[in-house]
């Protein structure tokens, strides 16, 4: 559990980060929202100590992040930045390593590691390995650059704006792997983002911050249904916030026992794309299916309605 | 109707036959010169004027048709061939055959034991060796070969030239009859020459890497740092050599320690001086410039990996910064073998004692004696530091 205890930083007379207090929970993902110049990513990287506090403090499981020295305190945290930052003069491998190597692990522990995670991030370690940097496409380096980050187990994720410089496809594709290496690793993550779907996407709880300050913190649905702020809820945008209500529930969770004759969609589907097969095809219920394809149930338009009301 | 059928080969006719400008070009060069200018100079001893004496009149007919041949072969091989190979095939036939001919006129111009007599080549010497070297450099350039070949390729010109030079072909020609009087002052003064080129570099890359970090890490002192460097480098060598004569010498009245140490107001001293402080801009610059080149996200992930700062800088800054710095130090280098020559001037030694004495007896060949080896060694520092930064920089494209 991560503890930011009444942080704040001032650069001369600028407060950038102003008296933030806020606890993290182990193996969740929270993402910290805020327009540029809102202070999210000095917060983050005061966690790391990439920049160090004027105020208050960071405890990690209870331990003061300025109990060891900062470079040995982020060999420990896993961190990623948008652009991913590899090192062009090393191989694909050896970017990966960096941290273990840091770490004094033996060449064959951190052979077997390099290779478990070119596996999970589906780079064929035949191919990619010994590749330079330049070599691969755009998603490819980002899922290098999460891959070194995780390289030394670490308990705790810092990323930066991670899939800002991926095109949408690719970054829907990367946001999906993050959720899976979440659900393998346990990873504790903390993300920063000025993109609200992808907060909506992959936060357990949302951070919303603006000029320095931390608005509301909360579940993603708490945003919308009790907007802490003004700023909130012009952030998450009123003329769209039903829309993202229906899409934090999978049709799988609010399915019905009953057969229906409409369309099908997979229990995984969230309610927002229930409802868009609904409309398209003009029917009144879907039928949800799961995993295997067996009937799980069934959704009308009512049940999926009242999912969009706070 | 048979023009439109004719009428795509005679494009293609007319390229394949079309003359290469440049060797073009360089064959006119070298006929003017091979009918206009003597082949090599005769002169009863080392400081009278030459005597000319044309190809055709030196040689017996069997060796003098055999090179004209050559010649011949490389200048329709330069103007008509495009194949680079072949191309370097013909001048290097050419340059061989250039090569045996002025030996060969050595030895036939020289009386049985007479060590009087000089043999200098002469201006279509020269100026043959020029556009066969010119030709060669082309093709080479034209078959862009890797950093790996162009070292092999110099490695060979050396072992060639050496057993040559070992077996004795050249030693009838005047250079080589200075350097059989000079050999022992002459392999002091080129080691001298090196040293004094590779020293005040390796000093100035002690102190230049430092300031150029500096520079990097601290843009407002920049301007002013490189600002005065930029002056000392406007400062012409000679110049800079009387500035440093003065506060060297009191330097070495004031503490007899520095004097013992060869500190002086003339010799080694101010020229190692003088060198270092030129070194220095073309290293702080590229330093700052490499530095500034390196990609910002590689050093903030290298920082928030857990790098140390130490670590940050030399394994990823100052890794990444080396080929733009190793460019630096090329320049540097090719230039401070160059200015050494100027040294001997104030007593500093080096391949320039023998240019200078050269100049001052009036004996070219001696002049040569030192000319020749200081070409020689800028272009191998060229070479070798030029494939040096194009494998650097291969590996990370």
């Amino acid at each position: 559990m991560i503890t930011v205890e009444n942080l704040s930083k001032q650069y001369g007379a600028a407060t950038v980060v102003d008296d933030v207090s806020m606890q993290i929970e182990r193996n969740s993902i929270t993402v910290v929202v805020g327009t540029s110049g809102s202070g999210k990513s000095t917060l983050l990287r005061m966690i790391n100590r990439l920049v160090e506090p004027s105020g208050g403090r960071v405890l990690i499981d209870g331990k003061d992040t300025r109990a060891e020295p900062a470079h040995l305190l982020r060999r420990r945290i896993g961190y990623v930045i948008q652009g991913h930052g590899l090192f062009p003069h090393r191989t694909v491998a050896e970017n990966i390593a960096t941290v273990p190597r840091l770490l004094d692990w033996d060449a064959a522990r951190i052979r077997a590691r390099v290779e478990e995670l070119l596996q999970v991030f589906q780079l064929e370690p035949a191919t990619y390995a010994e590749a330079f940097p330049h070599q691969l496409s755009g998603g490819q380096q980002q899922r290098v650059g999460v891959a070194r980050a995780l390289a030394a187990e670490p308990a705790l994720l810092l990323m930066d704006e991670p899939f800002g410089a991926l095109d949408p496809i690719i970054r829907a594709k990367a946001q999906d792997d993050l959720l899976d290496i979440q659900c393998r690793f346990g990873t504790t993550i903390v993300l920063v983002t000025h993109d609200m779907d992808e907060a909506f996407r992959l936060g357990d709880r949302v951070a919303v911050m603006s000029e320095g300050r931390l608005l509301q913190y909360d579940p993603p649905a708490a945003l919308l249904t009790r907007p802490a702020d003004p700023f909130v809820a012009r952030l998450t945008g009123q003329a769209e916030r039903a829309m993202r209500l229906l899409s934090l529930t999978t049709a799988g969770e609010a399915a019905v026992p009953g057969s229906s004759t409409g369309p099908a969609v997979p229990a995984s589907a969230t309610l927002r794309e229930a409802l868009s097969e609904l409309l398209w095809c003009g029917a009144e219920s879907v039928a949800v299916l799961d995993a295997e394809g067996r009937p799980r149930g069934r959704l009308t338009l009512d049940l999926i309605l009242a999912r969009g009301r706070p | 109707m048979s023009a439109p059928v004719a009428a795509p080969y005679v494009p293609a006719a007319a390229s394949r036959l079309r003359p290469d400008a440049l060797g073009v070009l360089l064959t006119a060069v070298g006929v003017l010169a091979l009918f206009g200018l003597p082949f090599v100079l005769f002169k009863a001893n080392r400081i009278l004027p030459g005597e000319p004496r044309s190809l055709l009149a030196v040689l017996p007919a069997a060796g003098a048709w055999g090179c004209g041949a050559a010649l011949l072969l490389a200048a329709l091989v330069a103007v008509l061939a495009r194949d680079a190979r072949l191309r370097l095939g013909g001048a290097l036939a050419g340059l061989v055959a250039l090569a045996l001919a002025v030996a060969a006129s050595g030895d036939i111009l020289t009386p049985p034991g007479n060590n009087v007599v000089r043999v200098a080549p002469g201006g279509a010497f020269w100026v043959l060796l020029l556009c066969l070297g010119l030709l060669a450099t082309d093709a080479i350039t034209r078959l862009r070969p890797g950093p790996l070949t162009r070292v092999l390729l110099l490695a060979g010109f050396f072992v060639v030239m050496g057993l040559s030079l070992a077996h004795g072909t050249f030693d009838h020609l005047s250079v080589m009859r200075e350097y059989a009087v000079n050999s022992e002052r002459f392999w002091r003064e080129l080691l001298r020459h090196v040293w004094l080129a590779l020293g005040s570099l390796g000093a100035a890359v002690l102190v230049a890497l430092p300031l150029g970090i500096l520079c990097h890490r601290v843009p407002r002192l920049r301007p002013g740092v490189l600002g005065t460097l930029n002056v000392i480098q406007t400062v012409p060598s000679i110049a800079l050599f009387g500035i440093l004569m003065a506060p060297l010498a009191a330097l070495a009245t004031a503490w007899p320690w520095a004097a013992a140490l060869g500190v002086h107001g003339i010799g080694a001293a101010p020229a190692a001086v003088a060198l270092f402080l030129y070194s220095l801009l073309p290293v702080v610059a590229n330093t700052a410039a490499g530095l500034g080149r390196v990609s910002r996200a590689a050093v903030e992930a290298a920082h928030g990996m857990g790098m140390t700062r130490w670590q940050v800088l030399s394994a990823v800054e100052l890794t990444l910064a080396l080929p733009v710095i190793l460019t630096g130090i090329r320049v540097v280098l090719v230039q401070n073998i160059g200015m050494v020559t100027v040294a001997a001037l104030i007593g500093g030694g080096g391949l320039g004692t023998f240019v200078f004495q050269g100049i001052g007896q009036t004996a070219m060949d001696l002049v040569l004696l030192g000319a020749i080896p200081i070409v020689a060694l800028a272009f191998t520092a060229a070479v070798l530091l030029d494939a040096l930064v194009e494998v650097l920089e291969r590996t990370k494209a």
